[in-house]
């Protein structure tokens, strides 16, 4: 069969991704004092989960040509939320991590709403947003505090059987729970439809506004999940500007990273994923050459520079001026 | 006197129903803040919130051209940052340095806004994505710079005097600085061929290169200048709190592009005045203030923010429905 | 026995855009288990005719029925629900989709709520199967596949809705003559399975072939129903052309045999596979119209020469010195003085929101301005002069241009390029969708424009015009001139047939 051929042009950008980040992390281990071990792994599983979860967030909505400027804010206020709720006996913390959950989920349904049914620019809206997201998450936790559940915590950042990251567990477990049956669904395949095509989209007669009012929905639970394990791994929550808006600018850069086009229609939240590990050990390589930690920020944007100009590429085909102007 | 008064018809024909709403919610807000003090209408007061205005009016200038186009510069808060950082940075190199500690910040932006302009028109990466990846760039050289090297951040007198002296008395220099900043971009838009063109790329820029337009340059120089006002913005600041410090910029991103989009310039590009960008800084700084005189901390401040952006852009801003 | 009652019918059916009409009061009948060609000139009604039956677009004025029973679509999806299923001209695949996903994207199979895969992929192979197009992989993606075949994909997915109607609009037009047969072989079968088809083409023997019944269109009425075969080609021709208005042209100037000194000439022109060879020489004071199907190279050919396109091959020459034109800067500089009037004044030609001045002007602002600040007192007499060239009915020069009538904004894009007193002027198709005033306006113009010297390479989808306009036409067929058509040659009936790419030059004995 030439079946795999298909597979492998459809999942190109995902494989790129894939590929990029194994070439990083070998080279980040090799290079690494201790070595591959079981720590060395998990703090790097725990720092790219993070990443990988506002990186689905922000992956989902780019597959239907929008862009969510708040994910990084959502991130934080879960995080705040999380931080006064996940205490007291297991069935208290159970609750806790609905509401946190419940709380990210809300926040994509306003996106959703103000920018599908609103009629908004996802750009601005979502900048509009993130500033309402954020007051409330400064509102509660203006300074650094709070507790969380240690032993939930620990078992969320920990190893399993000694060698295997819980946090990767869990991100397996939420692409198989959220990620591959939107992907599967026909409201999924909706928000694919409208990001490739929202004219041949509507000819086919496709649920265009629910595609992608579930996408921006699914965008706040995934960055409220992404929350609530900052809360995991730090054990308080903090309305804290500089991660807001960083891990904003670094799901943008894990998306182009992970293979999703910007232009929507494009990729999938498992290259997302990738591109988050890839960017995050790109970033961690300034490490183990034993470079200044100074760098590394400048490496990163150098970096990110780069890859998205490398998309320029595809400029060189174009045969008709008239299609730059899109 | 007389010729402002001829012109007022047609300027007021002219003017958007969205900066009319702006200017609306201006005198608004000032009534509610004589409401808590009195001194809100007064003199002093409110010059001071024009000289705190400045700093957000120059940069939201740049922010608007680019803004015109249809595009978007989320570099702003590192060349800010960067602006201010290396104008402080060039005194340390003697009188020569100090002399040129002004075009020196405003050069380093400028060079910025150009690997911005050259992004987003020659290779045609989307500008969200540019731009927000100089402003890492921007971020890291700054971290890198200050880091290893400990420079000097102090503000000349120069960028002190720019930002706070008064060369007639009683009206800031900031203020008289943004008038001649604002004066050249109304020219600029209203009165050149640069401008028009700024325009018709915003509305098609198919329709723009097919007239012959050269569509490229423009949009380059277009965040050049972006990148040139929003250092030159990060100068003032700097010369204002007399130091510069690293994340200075990033309180100045979201309130540059909501005071563009609520002065009526459409986010999608090809409309929009100067005057409207003027109320809409306006209204953000006086919304802040109030919200500070209110005694409202941080938290409520970004909360209203926020939705009194998106109630606005509700009214006045919506997509036009599809069929 | 009872009158039987059509499977689907229309009646006193109206659409207009704006101020034109596309279809006027229009009839039809479909039959099933049969095939039913509908024919027409570019802009008979066809295309909207097909677009109120699937949903797309809402009649003004008319009824539709099923069965004898009135039914209105509100979206494609209800039309789709009721059993007509279309295949439009402009495809309407997702290119970032498989093949598969596309065939079964209005009704993809379900299991457990999620689509499933397996039968999706059942279905689509079937589909694929029925439509003859088992080379295509239902897992490929359909942004790789060349356009053919995306035709095909576009036939499968309508065959797998299992409609009771099968709308095909143009569907052979892109694909290859191996296709075209397979295709027509589907098509024979459905029709023995009792299905009804509508079947759009220009070409005269996919018609000859497939038909049961012809029906004509003209100017937005259905103007003939015939049985297939009763007619010979020439009786189609006239019934496509009619004779309904007519316009009233400017005498041509009547020239000697003296060939004119060429101004734009070009030489083995070719541009990817949609321009071939194409060879000609427009003179100064000299009409050349661009004759043909809509879609055959002719506006390729007018952005190649103004310097939109990349990877032409072949010389250009203006003034008998080649030159090389990279973009409209270019185009427009001095040296070559070319124009275009685009195809789409309201997304290429204007900026819809600015002022009337703002447009005028936009092309000539470098001469206009010094330092690159405008001369406000020179574009004043720039725009009134051009006012008044143009009869450009205006409230003023500071109402947006979008508030104009149609007519006057086409006579906008024209003035805002005479500004720069054109040497070549290239016009795509400038009376698309507007008045009848307005258009002889605009021929009167061209001619005067001609008569002092300016070289005019014009094309249009109303063959009317091109005989009335012109010197000469070039008749294009699949991105190369097919042929050459000047004085007395200059048919309508030449040219459709021409056109059409009917053999033989026979056409012209026979005159209306």
């Amino acid at each position: 069969m030439r079946d795999w051929r298909y597979w492998l042009a459809e999942q190109r950008g995902t494989l790129i991704a894939v590929a990029i980040f194994i070439a990083m992390f070998i080279i980040y281990i090799s290079n690494h004092q201790a070595g591959l071990t079981a720590n060395v792994v998990n703090t790097a599983a725990n720092k790219g989960t993070l990443l990988a979860l506002v990186a689905m967030a922000q992956a989902l909505v780019v597959i239907t040509a929008g862009i969510d400027l708040s994910v990084g804010t959502i991130f934080v206020l879960t995080n705040c939320v999380a931080s006064y709720v996940i205490t007291g006996n297991p069935f208290e913390t159970a609750a806790g991590v609905a509401l946190v959950l419940l709380v990210g989920l809300l926040c994509g349904a306003i996106n959703g709403a103000i920018v599908i049914y609103g009629r908004l620019q996802p750009i601005v809206a979502t900048i509009g947003s993130g500033a309402v997201f954020f007051g409330v998450a400064l509102m509660l936790r203006p300074l650094p505090g709070g507790t969380v559940n240690e032993t939930l915590a620990d078992a969320m950042t920990g190893r399993i059987f000694g060698f295997m990251p819980a946090s990767l567990l869990m991100l397996a477990a939420i692409v198989a729970v959220i990620w591959v049956p939107f992907r599967r669904s026909v409201i999924g395949r909706a928000a694919y439809a409208a990001g490739s095509s929202e004219a041949a989209a509507y000819m086919s007669g496709v649920p265009i506004r629910r595609g992608k009012f579930a996408a921006y929905v699914l965008a706040g639970l995934l960055a409220g999940i992404g929350g609530l394990f900052l809360t995991f791994f730090t054990y308080s929550g903090q309305a804290s500007t500089s991660s807001a808006s960083t891990y904003t600018l670094f799901s943008i850069a894990a998306v182009v990273l992970g293979g999703v086009s910007l232009y929507g229609g494009k990729g999938s939240a498992v290259g997302a994923i990738f591109g988050a590990f890839a960017f995050r050990t790109i970033g961690d390589l300034m490490f183990v050459f034993d470079l200044d930690a100074l760098w590394q920020p400048l490496f990163q944007g150098v970096i990110l520079l780069l890859a998205v100009s490398f998309g320029a590429i595809g400029l060189l085909q174009v045969r008709n001026r008239l299609e730059w102007f899109r | 006197m007389e010729r402002i008064t001829g012109r007022m018809p047609r300027f007021l024909r002219r003017a958007d129903p969205a900066v009319a709403t702006a200017f609306a919610c201006i005198v608004l807000l000032l009534l509610i803040g004589s409401l808590y003090s009195s001194s809100f209408l007064s003199l002093d007061y409110l010059l001071l919130q024009l000289k705190v205005a400045s700093f957000l009016g120059i940069i939201a200038t740049g922010m608007m051209l680019v803004i015109l186009l249809g595009q978007i510069d989320l570099s702003v808060p590192w060349v800010i940052g960067m602006g201010a950082m290396m104008a402080c940075a060039a005194a340390a190199y003697g009188p020569l340095g100090t002399a040129l500690a002004v075009p020196f910040g405003v050069l380093c932006g400028l060079a910025l806004g150009l690997i911005n302009g050259v992004g987003v028109a020659y290779l045609r990466i989307p500008s969200m994505i540019v731009t927000l990846a100089t402003n890492a760039v921007a971020q890291g050289l700054m971290i890198v710079y200050t880091g290893g090297f400990a420079p000097r951040d102090t503000a000349t007198d120069a960028m002190r005097w720019l930002a706070t002296g008064a060369l007639i008395p009683g009206v800031p220099n900031a203020v008289l600085v943004w008038a001649l900043v604002g004066g050249a971009m109304v020219f600029v838009l209203t009165r050149t061929g640069f401008g028009r063109a700024v325009y018709g790329i915003g509305n098609s820029e198919r329709a723009a290169y097919l007239s012959g337009m050269s569509t490229r340059r423009v949009t380059m120089i277009a965040f050049a200048v972006s990148g040139a006002l929003a250092a030159f913005g990060g100068v003032l600041l700097a010369g204002y709190a007399s130091k510069a410090a690293q994340a200075m910029g990033d309180a100045y991103l979201l309130p540059a592009i909501a005071a563009v989009v609520l002065g009526g310039t459409s986010i999608l590009g090809g409309r929009g005045s100067y005057l409207g960008t003027v109320a809409g800084v306006i209204l953000i700084t006086l919304l802040q203030s109030i919200l500070s005189v209110m005694q409202l901390p941080e938290a409520g401040r970004q909360i209203i923010y926020g939705a009194v952006i998106i109630a606005m852009l509700l009214l006045y801003g919506r997509a036009p429905a599809s069929r | 026995m009872e009158e039987a009652i059509p499977l689907f019918q229309m009646t006193g059916v109206s659409k207009r855009y704006g101020g034109v009409r596309a279809l006027e009061a229009a009839d039809l009948a479909v039959e099933p288990g049969q095939i039913q060609a509908i024919l027409g000139e570019n802009g008979a009604g066809k295309s909207t005719l097909i677009k109120i039956m699937s949903g797309v677009v809402a009649p003004d004025a008319g009824q539709l029925m099923m069965h004898g029973q009135p039914v209105s679509f509100a979206s494609p999806a209800a039309a789709n629900k009721a059993g007509i299923a279309c295949i439009f001209q402009e495809l309407s695949l997702i290119p970032d989709l498989s093949v598969a996903d596309n065939i079964v994207i209005s009704d993809p199979p379900k299991r457990f709520g999620m689509i499933d895969r397996k039968a999706q992929r059942r279905v689509a192979e079937e589909a694929l199967r029925r439509a003859g197009a088992e080379d295509i992989h239902p897992a490929a993606l359909v942004a790789d596949l060349p356009l053919s075949r995306r035709q095909m994909v576009e036939i499968a997915k309508a065959l797998a809705r299992n409609p009771r109607i099968l709308i095909l609009d143009e569907a052979t037009s892109a694909l290859t003559a191996a296709d075209v047969t397979k295709v027509f072989s589907v098509l024979k079968r459905l029709r023995a399975d009792g299905m009804a088809l509508l079947f759009i083409s220009h070409r005269m023997n996919e018609i000859a072939e497939l038909a049961d019944v012809c029906t004509v269109f003209r100017n937005g009425r259905n103007v003939a129903t015939y049985a297939a075969g009763t007619r010979t080609d020439n009786d189609v021709v006239e019934m496509m052309i009619g004779r309904e208005y007519s316009h009233v042209f400017p005498a041509k100037p009547l020239r000697g045999e003296a060939a004119l000194p060429p101004v734009l000439e070009c030489r083995q022109l070719s541009w990817t596979n949609r321009l071939r060879d194409i060879s000609l020489s427009v003179g100064a004071g000299e009409v050349v119209g661009l004759g043909g199907l809509d879609g055959q190279g002719q506006r390729e050919l007018l952005l190649a020469l103004f310097g939109v396109l990349r990877g032409c091959t072949g010389k250009v020459l203006i003034d008998g010195k080649a030159v090389s034109i990279s973009s409209p800067v270019t185009a427009r500089s001095h040296a070559v003085g070319m124009a275009l009037i685009p195809e789409d004044r309201k997304t290429e030609g204007l900026l819809l929101p600015m002022s009337v001045r703002e447009n005028l002007s936009f092309s000539s602002l470098d001469r206009l301005s010094r330092w690159g600040i405008i001369d406000r007192a020179a574009e004043q007499i720039a725009n009134d002069e051009m006012l008044q060239l143009l009869e450009i009915k205006t409230a003023g020069l500071d109402i947006p241009a979008g508030a104009l009538s149609g007519g006057n904004q086409q006579k906008v894009v024209i003035a805002k390029w005479l500004m720069r007193n054109p040497r070549i002027i290239l016009l795509n198709d400038p009376t698309r969708g507007i008045d009848v005033g307005t258009k002889q306006e605009l021929y009167r113009l061209l001619r005067r424009l001609a008569d002092r010297g300016a070289s005019i390479l014009f094309y249009s989808t109303d063959y009317d015009e091109l005989i009335g306009c012109c010197d000469r036409v070039l008749v294009f067929y699949d991105g190369a001139i097919r042929r050459e058509l000047a004085g007395e040659e200059m048919t309508e009936h030449a040219l459709v047939a021409s056109a059409l790419n009917i053999p033989g030059g026979k056409a012209t004995e026979v005159r209306v």
